[in-house]
This record gives C-alpha cells, sequence and structure tokens, in this order.
C-alpha cells in the first residue's frame, strides 16, 4: 500500500478564494472548540504524538471536502480507534489532563530538539539538494520542493525526526535546516516573477550535496 | 467509522464555512463531537472540566495581543530587538509568553528592502504561543497553495500591495519552527507609549499578510478607536 497525502497543497491549482478574518473570530460552529480542546487534552495522554496526529489528518480520503476542525475530528476518532483508546481495556492514559493542570501543560516548553548523534553535515552558505523520491510515509519535505536546488540559510540543532516519529519507529533525531530556493528553481522560468524567495525547514536526510 | 456527507469542492465559500448553511450537517457534527467527547470520559481520557478551562486560555490568554507586545516591544527597545532576532524563544519566553506550539520560535525582520510572509502548505503549523489559534484562511488550501507560488496575488486579497522590488521571504513552517514577522513601525508613531504601539499590531501583520497602519488609521488592531496624533 502506497502512503499518500492529501495536505501537501503548495504550489497546486486549488479553487477559491482568500477569505480574511477579523481577529477575535475564533470558532465558525459550537462543537469547533469542544474538538479543539479535546485535540489539545488529548496531547498529554500519550495516545499519539504530534507526527502521528499530522499523519492520521493528512491521509483521511476526504481531507479536501473537510474543514479544518472536521479534520481534526476524523482524524482524533481514527487515532482513538487505532490506539485501543476506545477499547474494551484502553491503556492508561500517561497523565489526565485536569483543570488545575491546563495553564501549565500549556506555557510548558517541552519542545522537540534533542542532541545530535552525529555532527552537522551541512554549513552555512552550503549548496544542497532535496530528495527526488517521494517516500512512502509521512515526511515533511513538500512535493514543490523534491529534488530542488537550495541554500542553507539557518542551522537548528538536531530536531525530532518526524518520519520515524510518525511511525511509532522512535525520536530518531536529526539535524534541521531552513533551506532557501529561488523562485525559478521551484516553479521554473515559465511563471511569472514574483521577486521572492521560498524557504522550507529540511532535515538532514532530506539532503544531499549540490 | 465516518458519517460525512461527501461535499463537492465549493469553488467560493470552500469547506470551512459549508457546514453554517446545512444546520442538518451542523447538527450532526455536535451529536458526533459529543459523542466522542463522552467516549473519551467514560475511557479515562477526558476530564471536560479541563476543556473548559483549555477554550478559555485560547479565548481570553493565548491570542495576538500576545505578539503585538513583543512586536511594540521591539520596536520601542532595541536591544529586545537584537535579542528577538538572534533568539527569539528567550526573548519572547522573557515577556511570558512559552509553550505549546511556541517551543522554537524565530523572528523575521521586515524592511523597506524584504517582506516577510509565513505559511504552512503541509498543514496549519502557527506560533499559538504568540498568535493564539490560526485564521481560518491560514488552514485553507487556497492559502496554502498559493503563498508559495503567486505571494503578491495573495497579498493583493489581503489589500497589501507591495513595490515590486521589494523581495518577498517566505517561510514554510515544514517542521517545528514557527515563525513570527516584525512588521516594520509606521511612521509618525515616535510619540507613542509602548502599549499604544502593541494596539496598532493586527494579527495578519505578524503573519505577513498585512502591514501596521500608521496611528492616524481608523482603527486599531483590536477594533478600538485609533489614536489620532
Amino acid at each position: 500500500m502506497s502512503y499518500h497525502s492529501n495536505a501537501d497543497l503548495g504550489g497546486q491549482t486549488v479553487g477559491g478564494r482568500i477569505v480574511p478574518e477579523p481577529e477575535g473570530e475564533l470558532f465558525h460552529a459550537p462543537w469547533e472548540p469542544r474538538v479543539m480542546a479535546l485535540v489539545v487534552a488529548m496531547g498529554p495522554t500519550g495516545m499519539s504524538n504530534i507526527d502521528m496526529n499530522r499523519a492520521a489528518r493528512e491521509t483521511l480520503p476526504n481531507y479536501r471536502d473537510l474543514s479544518y476542525y472536521e479534520i481534526w475530528l476524523a482524524a482524533l476518532q481514527k487515532l482513538a480507534q487505532e490506539k485501543g483508546v476506545l477499547s474494551d481495556a484502553p491503556p492508561a492514559p500517561r497523565l489526565l489532563l485536569r483543570p488545575n493542570l491546563v495553564a501549565p501543560v500549556l506555557s510548558q516548553a517541552s519542545g522537540y530538539s534533542r542532541s545530535p548523534a552525529a555532527p552537522a553535515r551541512y554549513a552555512l552558505g552550503d549548496r544542497v539538494r532535496t530528495l527526488a523520491a517521494k517516500p512512502d510515509h509521512h515526511t515533511r519535505l513538500p512535493a514543490y520542493a523534491r529534488g530542488k536546488l537550495g541554500t542553507v540559510e539557518r542551522i537548528h540543532g538536531a530536531h525530532v525526526f518526524p518520519d520515524t516519529n510518525a511511525r511509532g519507529l522512535g525520536e530518531c533525531p536529526q539535524w534541521l535546516y531552513t533551506v532557501a530556493f529561488e523562485e525559478q528553481e521551484l516553479w521554473g522560468a515559465q511563471t511569472p516573477e514574483q521577486h521572492a524567495t521560498i524557504s522550507v525547514d529540511a532535515f538532514e536526510p532530506y539532503l544531499e550535496p549540490a | 467509522m465516518s458519517e460525512h456527507e461527501h461535499r463537492p469542492h465549493d469553488e467560493h465559500s470552500h469547506a470551512e464555512h459549508a457546514h453554517e448553511e446545512h444546520p442538518a450537517a451542523a447538527k450532526a457534527l455536535e451529536l458526533r463531537v459529543r459523542a466522542l467527547e463522552l467516549q473519551l470520559i467514560d475511557k479515562g481520557y477526558i476530564d471536560p472540566a479541563a476543556l473548559d478551562v483549555v477554550i478559555d486560555a485560547y479565548q481570553t490568554k493565548i491570542g495576538p495581543r500576545n505578539g503585538a507586545r513583543v512586536v511594540a516591544r521591539a520596536w520601542c527597545d532595541a536591544e529586545y530587538r537584537r535579542w528577538l532576532l538572534r533568539d527569539a524563544t528567550a526573548a519572547i519566553a522573557s515577556l511570558g509568553f512559552t509553550g505549546r506550539q511556541g517551543e522554537h520560535m524565530v523572528a523575521v525582520e521586515n524592511t523597506p528592502q524584504v517582506h516577510n510572509l509565513v505559511v504552512c502548505t503541509l498543514c496549519s503549523c502557527y506560533p499559538w504561543a504568540v498568535l493564539g489559534l490560526p485564521p481560518t484562511w491560514y488552514k485553507s488550501a487556497p492559502y496554502r497553495a498559493r503563498a508559495v507560488k503567486d505571494p503578491r496575488g495573495v497579498l493583493r486579497e489581503f489589500g497589501v500591495e507591495l513595490p515590486e522590488t521589494t523581495q518577498i521571504r517566505i517561510w514554510d513552517s515544514t517542521a517545528e519552527i514557527r515563525y513570527l514577522v516584525l512588521p516594520q513601525r509606521p511612521a509618525g508613531t515616535e510619540h507613542l507609549l509602548e502599549h499604544e504601539l502593541a494596539s496598532l499590531v493586527t494579527r495578519d501583520s505578524m503573519i505577513g499578510t498585512g502591514l501596521v497602519l500608521g496611528a492616524t488609521g481608523a482603527t486599531s488592531a483590536t477594533g478600538a478607536a485609533g489614536r489620532a496624533p
């Protein structure tokens, strides 16, 4: 079975306008804040990690027909099912979020940086090429940035690697870089020039020396 | 598992607002959320009282006014601005804004030469600790698809027209780094106090889809009457 993300939208032709929204307008139905809070509250229980959540959302077959909180709801339901939380003998939660724990849990910065297993392979200013092949699992290199020539602009240390973390294969920390691309490199010389530079945050295994 | 009706793509309003026009679908969703919540309570995974506290936090405490305070401080204090640009996570934490979806912050500064724009093409990554919950458009397909390829067209939809010579720098948040745009301080605001400056800073200006308008503007970011000099 091959893995496909329905959420990888960068550069695609999609219909619809962008509808600006006033600052205080957070929800559009009474159930939406409930879904938001359920997803936040399930974090500390350890049912799934952030990469598993993203993988569950992006593989929903009807992703493009759903509103964002519908996507969150469907993925939460799917994960609760898959992880046995809704079974007759659910595993014990790591932490049940109680009202008095909300403020500390929301403000605590656990973070995703980890000790690197090896020195960084690339330095600031290095030219790199992103991998062209589409992996058969959750990944964070967008399709529009595959097989492209870019420049290392920032180095962020080693971070949890989504490609393994999403599959329950461990955090396998990898160096994380901001890699910048010229617009012609991404979209070709035919696309009207915007005087733009685009960057992605790319993990070291996504890159090879150029 | 899913009792979704399949909705064909709506060119105009897209999926986000579709259920507002379909009360039956909205009711079905309401029931589905309620049922899942009850199941998770029953399994010992959810304390419903905590949900109310989470919702209140994002409605009243964790929102773009936090980011606006960071921006105003950077405008008023050159040393803070340098710290913010060098180590945004620490500089932002010093004002008390830490935690979920703000663990690894980078601040990027707009100048007369460079305009920064933030997007997450893969999902909806957004700096919650300083901006709160992302607006609907930020999570929508049109914004995520076009921000990286047609940024000037996107900015035009927000009423922002940049000089052709301005370089646009787009940050696709594909990992756990979260970006905050430090907008340009508008001219004619030298006399304003830090908290008055903060009230001019809009959420969109900290994403890059807006500019901060001067104090002569009719309204401030929070919708209150502007403070004309």
